[in-house]
């Protein structure tokens, strides 16, 4: 078993550095433990009998790598035929494993032994053995993993590829075998040993190669017998992903698709599009002209075709310059126009139920592309929206998904899909529902937009979704949906029959912060009407919005003050953000500007400091609250130059803000002398 | 010889009433077409071998002129499919029949076909000897290859082993079914056997073209 950080190692023996266990068994001597860790290589107390109790203790000194560690043992060589990894787990049984740390533990031991000639060492045998023990696999990138503690691994990691080039070419490991020139009783050893040690992983090497060789040479009935057996093989497995790529089986595919023979061409994308799921395995797909040739299939008339031609797309296209070169050969126009058909009729013939299978994967590789700014543009260009809007009448979420996933990418407009994006919300599917919520998020900055999410009752569901709190992208949609549709007071009056307030203000404090920003915001606007600003309160909003007043998220910070200025008209909110110290943070904020901070910021902290001002006009809570002297602390200190130089800045809110900030705090010194003085 | 034509045209007419009735695939003028394109293949009417029908010869000329086929035994086969009485001759019958299959069989329908043509001694199975058969010329021959039949041979068990659900060596008609049910590619796997759709569309375009000219 091979925990997340690749170890193989129980947790209890991984805080020693402890990374995985073998077990060499060489020709003329007992058995080895060794354990691997990220001190070095050491001989461990092995197994007992039963092969119940594992003896982690160290029994050796701790060497750098495998080679001394085996040297040690006084009787060994470096003929070792059998090199297996322990499982922690079970410990009874071995487990051939091909994990990067000991890959490259034994390569660098095989490289050791190929450099050491001192007398009495053979030559390169040892090192043909451990490849055609498969040890030398290449299945896993050792390019994107990054190295593990363990040292050698970066130098291993390059001389791994070499060896395995050169058997395939050669073809067949036995050819190697017999190749090689040592002494005789090794080699009629390794022949009869070679059957036990074949395992699971390099027979399917093997036999990929073998059918790849048959694609490339063989006619349409032979081709599809070797691609119907090729998808037999566990395609999902990284480790058959490469074999296929190693082999050369991406050129004879991507090739294949270039032939006039359909069954053929269908084959091939049914391997191809499992495999692309492999990041590595797309970009090499994308480096041979795959693309190219997938966007031309789309031009078929054959549906199963196109349909699986969108599919690898879709996989093809999940990184940057793959959705560029789809755009490059006229790929967005073509899966825009496999879009075209009518989703949601009651009885559909056979052929209409293929036009909508047809949509759908244009819709999954239209989302996958719409991901990059210009393809977005394409596909607006292409009428691509009115579209996607339509198949939004589908009743299947599979549709649904990618559909409103590319919406959401895409649109900025509404074009009559409001409605859809309503209906929706209430389904079933909270994948679903989160991209419904938010593409209205995106949509209602404008006004129509948010009548029309009103006009279809769409601010109910929305604040019953204000409860799955365990799902933070949701709730982080259907947040930033309230907050936009909240700018209409309409909206609002509509959210508080919900009660929606009271469950915005729970959702203050423990969460993160890309809900925080839109919890905040739709507050804010909640708060331009003044019932809702003693509800705030009522329901203990007060304290956690000065509490994100520390904090440093611009964005969050913009909506806070705005919250805050809206609430602080409030007097008895007022009194509270006071004895918060709330006055000083906003104080302390605007003092100190962020170099990211915005004007947007700067102008709520002064509308916010002016609003907390005019309450000092109230003679009454002057003396009670005591709070005059800090605000008049504040007049006299330099900062209030700061003000100043706001009141001359150009931005026209800005300068209002300030000025009446400035204009308050007089008006509240004076009054404090008055109050003083009588 | 208008009076022929007509006689001709009325024979024709009853003989596409009867036979589009037994076949699924083709309505009364499309038989029509077909029975007229028939005739004008036999060519020579007054040739007495020319009534039992299209001989191998002139029906493998269609298979290869009008659907490219190009496998000598395959064509072979897909004729004896055709002559279902085995008289050696495709009558009017056999190639109306024939091509309702042919041209736009349903899968059942493309599954019997083929499993038919790929039976080459007729059985009831398809062996591994006859797979080799169909599939001895598949692969290229490499020059390095010691025994070139190795590839051939590997492809066979791998293709029993994907297609024999009962396991006893070769494939009966029930395997074959459930093979291409599962995976219709394998509907060809042992020889292009069926027009691929840009034959078919280009067949169907010329036959059907204009019904009622003679």
């Amino acid at each position: 078993y091979e925990f997340s950080n690749g170890c193989r190692t129980p947790p209890w023996r991984q805080v020693h550095g402890e990374i995985c266990y073998l077990i060499i068994e060489p020709c003329d001597t007992e058995p080895l433990y060794i354990t691997c860790s990220t001190a070095g290589v050491y001989l461990n107390g092995g197994i007992t009998q039963d092969g119940e109790e594992k003896d982690y203790e160290r029994k050796s000194d701790v060497f750098k790598d495998l080679d001394f560690a085996v040297q040690e043992e006084p009787t060994s060589t470096q003929k070792t035929e059998h090199v297996e990894s322990v499982d922690a787990e079970e410990q009874g049984q071995t487990r051939r494993s091909y994990e990067l740390q000991e890959k490259n533990v034994l390569e660098k031991a095989r490289q050791q032994r190929v450099q050491n000639k001192p007398g009495g060492r053979k030559k390169s045998e040892p090192s043909l053995k451990w490849k055609n023990l498969g040890l030398a696999s290449p299945y896993e990138s050792v390019e994107d993993k990054k190295p593990k503690s363990h040292g050698v691994n970066n130098k291993a990691a390059e001389k791994q590829d070499k060896p395995l080039r050169k058997t395939t070419a050669g073809g067949h490991g036995a050819e190697d075998f017999s190749e090689s020139s040592s002494e005789s009783e090794e080699d009629e050893e390794q022949p009869e040993r070679r059957p036990e040690n074949n395992t699971d992983l390099p027979s399917e090497y093997w036999q990929i190669q073998k059918l790849v060789k048959y694609l490339k040479g063989g006619n349409q009935p032979a081709t599809i017998i070797a691609l119907c057996s090729m998808r037999d093989f566990n395609l999902g497995q990284e480790t058959c992903q490469l074999a296929i790529r190693d082999v050369g089986g991406l050129e004879v595919l991507i090739n294949l698709l270039d032939t006039e023979e359909v069954k053929c061409k269908i084959g091939s994308l049914k391997i191809l599009k499992e495999i692309s799921r492999n990041s590595q395995i797309r970009r090499a797909i994308a480096d041979l002209g795959g693309l190219q040739t997938m966007v031309k299939i789309l031009d078929s008339p054959d549906k199963e075709l196109k349909c699986l031609a969108a599919e690898t797309i879709a996989n093809v296209a999940k990184f940057r310059r793959g959705r560029r070169t789809v755009r490059q050969h006229g790929g967005i126009k073509r899966l825009v126009e496999l879009l075209d058909c009518v989703p949601d009729s009651a009885t559909l013939t056979e052929e209409q139920e293929r036009d909508v299978e047809v949509a759908r994967c244009g819709a999954l590789a239209l989302w996958s592309c719409s991901k990059s700014t210009r393809n977005k543009e394409a596909i607006r260009k292409a009428g691509g929206i009115p579209l996607l809007a339509r198949l939004l009448k589908s009743p299947h979420e599979n549709m649904l998904i990618p559909v409103v996933g590319t919406l959401q990418e895409c649109a900025s407009e509404t074009e009559g899909m409001i409605e859809d994006l309503v209906k929706n919300l209430s389904c079933d599917n909270q994948e679903l529902q989160m991209h419904c919520a938010s593409a209205i998020f995106k949509c209602a900055e404008d006004k129509s937009t948010r009548d029309l999410v009103r006009q279809f009752g769409g601010l109910k569901p929305l604040v019953i979704l204000l409860k799955e709190t365990e799902n933070k992208q949701l709730l982080a949609a259907t947040t930033g949906a309230i907050w936009k549709c909240s700018i209409s007071m309409e909206n609002v009056v509509k959210f508080q029959e919900y009660k929606a307030l009271e469950t915005l203000v729970s959702l203050l404090t423990r969460q993160p912060e890309e809900v925080l920003v839109n919890v905040v915001g739709a507050l804010g606007e909640c708060a331009q009407n003044p019932a809702n600003r003693a509800v705030i309160r009522k329901w203990g909003g007060i304290e956690p919005l000065v509490d994100l007043l520390t904090g440093t998220n611009q964005a969050l910070l913009v909506n806070v003050t705005k919250a805050i200025g809206a609430c602080a008209t409030e007097t008895e909110n007022m009194a509270i953000i006071d004895q918060l110290d709330g006055v000083r943070l906003l104080w302390s904020l605007l003092k100190n500007p962020n170099p990211d901070a915005d004007d947007r910021l700067r102008r709520h902290l002064a509308e916010a400091i002016a609003r907390c001002c005019m309450w000092g006009s109230n003679k009454v809570s002057f003396g009670e609250a005591g709070a005059v002297a800090p605000l008049v602390r504040y007049l006299r200190s330099k900062d209030a130059l700061l003000l100043l130089a706001m009141m001359g800045s150009t931005d026209d809110v800005l300068q209002e803000a300030a000025a009446g900030c400035v204009a308050n705090i007089r008006r509240l010194a004076l009054a404090n002398e008055k109050a003083r003085y009588g | 010889m208008s009076e022929m034509s007509a006689m001709n045209r009325k024979i024709i007419q009853n003989l596409a009433e009867t036979f589009s009735r037994q076949v699924k695939h083709f309505d009364k003028t499309e038989t029509e077409c077909l029975i007229r394109l028939f005739n004008g293949l036999l060519g020579d009417q007054s040739d007495r071998r020319a009534g039992n029908g299209l001989d191998r010869g002139k029906f493998r000329n269609i298979l290869h002129k009008t659907f490219g086929m190009t496998d000598d035994m395959i064509m072979d086969r897909v004729f004896h499919a055709f002559d279902k009485d085995n008289d050696s001759y495709v009558s009017v019958k056999e190639w109306i029949e024939g091509l309702s299959v042919f041209l736009r069989g349903t899968l059942d329908e493309k599954i019997k076909y083929c499993f038919d043509v790929y039976d080459l001694n007729g059985d009831g199975h398809i062996s591994r000897e006859e797979m080799f058969h169909m599939l001895k010329n598949s692969l290229i021959r490499q020059p390095t290859e010691e025994d070139p039949d190795e590839g051939i041979k590997d492809l066979v068990e791998i293709a029993l082993k994907k297609m024999d659900h009962d396991h006893d060596g070769r494939l009966s008609s029930v395997d074959f079914e459930k093979a291409v049910r599962e995976e219709n590619l394998l509907l060809e796997a042992f020889g292009t056997c069926l027009p691929d759709a840009k034959s078919i569309l280009a067949f169907e375009q010329h036959a059907f073209q204009d019904p009622h000219e003679i």
